[in-house]
Formats: C-alpha cells, structure tokens, sequence
C-alpha cells in the first residue's frame, strides 16, 4: 500500500508539472491571442481566429500526437515527450484563456476609455492601469472553470507515452487486478481541484471591495 | 480672452449630419449653456470639442492653439498638450470602480501630469473639502451616491487644472434630490470664475448661473445669447416652443 501511494505520489507530481507549465505559459500567452483577435488589421484578426477555431475545433488528444509527432514525419526530428505535452497543452489552453479575455475586455464599458482618455492617459496606461484590473475580476470565475478542467486534461498526457498520475494508476490496477488504484487517483484529482477551487474563492473574495 | 472658438464645425455619422456649420466661442470666466431638445448634437459637439469624435469640417482652437483647423488635427504632441487644457465631466460620472475615491482623483495627476505622489494627494484632498467629501476619501465609487460619485468626478476633472471644464448633462443620472447638490457646486465653481460649458435640461439653472446660452435644434445653433434674455425672451420660434414645454415663458 505505501509502495503504491508512492508511485502514485510520483505520478502526480507529474501531471502537476504538466499543470503549472501549462499555465505558467498560456496564461500570458493569451493575451497577446485576444489582442490580435481584437485587432482592427482584418489580416491579423482573420489568422488568430484560424488558430482558434483549430484549437478548440480538435480534440486536445490529437492535438497531442500532432505536436509530438508532425516534426518527426516532416523533418524527422524526435524530441522530448514531456515538452511535447507541454507545447500541445500551452498553445490550446491559450486559446481558450485568449477567448475568456476577449470576453472580459469588450465587457468593460466604454466610458472607462472615454474618463481615461479626457484626462490624458495614454492608450497603454489606460489599457494597463484602467482596464486589465478591471478585467482580471470579470474573467475570474470562467477562468477558474478552464483551470479545473487543465487539472483533468493531464491524464491526456499519457497518449504519447508521459506517466503521469491517471497511467500510473491504471499500471498499478493492472498489475494488482484491482480497480482501487484508478478510484484512488480519482480521489488525488479531486483534491487537487478542491484546492484549485478554493485558491480563486479567495482571488474573488479579495477582489470583491467593488463592483 | 477665448478659451474656445469653434468655426463652421461639421460632423457626420455615416451619412447623418448631425452637427452643421456650429460657430461659437467662450471667453475666460464664462459660463455658457447648451440647450436643446434630444438629438439637436448637444453632445455631440462637447464630444468633438474634448476630442472624444472626431470633426468632419471647421476649425477648434483652445486658448489660441489650433486642435483642429478646416478639418486637419494638430500633431499627436499637440493634441495631447490642447487637450489636457480640457476637462469634461460625464453624464454617467465614469469614475474607475477598481480605485478609491483618492486614487480616482490622484492617479492622472501622477501618471499624466507626473506630479508627486504626496502632491497629488494634497490636492485631492482639498478637492475633496471643496466638494464636501473629505470623509469619504478612502471609500470607492460604488459605496457612494450617485450625486457623490458625479462630484468625485468633477474633482477628478478639476484635479488636473483644466482652463475649461465641459459638463455633459451633469445631472441627467441623477434623481431631483441629488441634482441639488451638483448645482450648487457648479454655482460655487462659477463664482470662482471657472470657464464652464454646460449641456443641459435644468432650464432654471441654466437662467440662473449661465452667462449666454447657445440653443441648438437638429444640429444647428439656433439661438444665442445672454442667457437671462433667451431663456426669458425668445426670438426664435423653436426656442419659443422648446421653452414652453418646460413652462418657462
């Protein structure tokens, strides 16, 4: 039982890592995205949403074995797995952290920019002092949603052969002919969301002096 | 001395004129009023004069520079130097709901103006006193009413030393109760000589603490002069039936 909550424990750590790169990266990543997709350029705008409707109009597990394996097909290049899952969950988690910003950027009313303007902040100001602030509590809620879902994503890492918790589970299950290991992992995930939940509770309540 | 003069303004929306030929100008200490029925580009011409739209004809000049002349707008160096003569004031205050009162107050005279922290703070606070909000400087925006919240922004405007403040329908947001209580800081504004142009409906107060009165119906200046003689004695038979209705006459 120790040696398994052991492998188990490893296993996580994994898909942890997977998790916190992932956001580590698309979380700024995205808002260039949204910026673009915002963008007055139709050129500009017309090629972010190409990559858009590709990243969420795929399934995230072919989206996998894409990165992983394209490079190897067209130039016969092989690399690390673990950077594969990485890339692969980076550039679809920032399109969907890209859209919940566009959202949270247009909702903003336009008489934020007006004030801003008339009293002489630039657009960058405006944009950084005026508008994220108010953005970032607006989009709290969705992006707690697009977390939880990352944390339940990672088992998708095991497709191109990274062990991360859920693969790690279902070996141990095979081995000892038994499903506890898999529930097991279940219960590893649901905490891990409890305590994703419970970190943006607190991000809204701190951000709740106005509204 | 002209702190604003517009010259044969012209501005469409798509094909819509909504301002035609506007000409006028304020002198320093005055306070002039802009009256007229919805629609007549009231608005619109405060949002052409404060650069919020853009003009598709004449001229604005602010203190003798030129923001605009014949439809060309000055360099991006000037512009922003022209405008920051120019404070508005919004129907629907448009304070930052994420900075308290303070910071609302302070946060352009710092990153616009680069005044010191501790200087900015100075003057908001005396803002502040003046509006009679001292207590409240800690607070934000949606804690307040919304007479509260329309004086926050009036020290918002004032705190950069604007040489004209423009006020768009002050009091439209507000019920009568509250409406008060901006009238008389207005009043306290034009006693200290501040060059004010005001849009709108309180036809009383406009009588009372406006020096002219431009009258503008279907985007034209039909209209103008002192303002106790248009308000009381119309010439214009538009104006006569405007100012009916507010059974003024």
């Amino acid at each position: 039982m120790a040696k398994l909550l052991e492998t188990m424990l490893q296993g996580s750590l994994v898909s942890i890592s997977v998790f916190l790169l992932t956001l580590l990266f698309s979380l700024p990543l995205a808002l260039p995205i949204a910026l673009g997709r915002m963008s007055k350029s139709p050129f500009v705008s017309g090629l972010v949403n190409l990559y858009l409707l590709v990243m969420r109009g795929t399934p995230l597990i072919l989206q996998l074995i894409f990165v992983y394996f394209a490079p190897y097909y067209l130039f016969k290049l092989s690399y690390d797995r673990f950077t594969a899952v990485i890339i692969a969950f980076v550039i679809n988690y920032a399109a969907y952290f890209a859209e919940i910003y566009r959202g949270g950027i247009e909702a903003i009313p336009k008489g934020q920019y007006e004030a801003a303007k008339v009293l002489g902040f630039t657009k960058k100001q405006t944009f950084i002092r005026i508008i994220l602030p108010q953005v970032v509590k607006r989009i709290i809620p969705s992006t707690a949603n697009e977390v939880i879902t990352l944390v339940k994503d990672t088992a998708l890492a095991q497709t191109i052969g990274v062990a991360e918790l859920f693969r790690v589970a279902q070996n141990a299950s095979a081995r000892q002919f038994s499903t506890a290991p898999i529930f097991l992992a279940g219960v590893f995930y649901f905490i891990m969301n409890w305590a994703v939940s419970a970190g943006f509770l607190k991000l809204e309540k701190r951000l709740s002096y106005y509204h | 001395m002209e702190v604003i003069n517009v010259e044969h303004l012209s501005k469409y929306f798509g094909t819509l004129e909504v301002l035609k030929d506007i000409s006028f100008s304020v002198r320093q200490g005055e306070v002039l009023a802009i009256i007229g029925p919805s629609g007549s580009g009231k608005s619109t011409l405060l949002r052409c004069i404060t650069h919020l739209e853009e003009v598709n004809g004449g001229s604005i000049r602010v203190c003798d520079r030129a923001m605009v002349a014949d439809a060309v707008y000055a360099d991006k160096e000037t512009l922003r130097e022209v405008c920051l003569m120019l404070g508005l004031v919004f129907q629907n205050f448009n304070l930052f709901p994420h900075f308290t009162v303070l910071r609302n107050i302070t946060e352009a005279q710092v990153h616009v103006l680069g005044r010191k922290e501790a200087d900015a703070e100075i003057a908001a606070r005396e803002l502040l006193n003046k509006m009679g909000l001292s207590d409240k400087a800690n607070a934000y925006p949606c804690e307040l009413s919304g007479g509260q919240q329309q004086r926050v922004s009036i020290a918002r405007a004032l705190a950069l030393d604007p040489r004209v403040l423009f006020f768009d329908e002050p009091t439209s947001a507000l019920d009568p109760e509250l409406t008060g209580e901006i009238l008389k800081v207005i009043r306290a504004l034009a006693a200290e000589k501040m060059t004010m142009v005001i849009v709108t409906h309180e036809m009383a107060f406009a009588r009372d603490v406006a020096d002219r009165v431009i009258f503008m119906d279907e985007g034209l200046v039909v209209e103008e002069g002192i303002a106790t003689e248009v308000l009381t004695n119309p010439q214009n038979e538009r104006t006569k039936m405007f100012l009916k209705r507010f059974g003024q006459n």
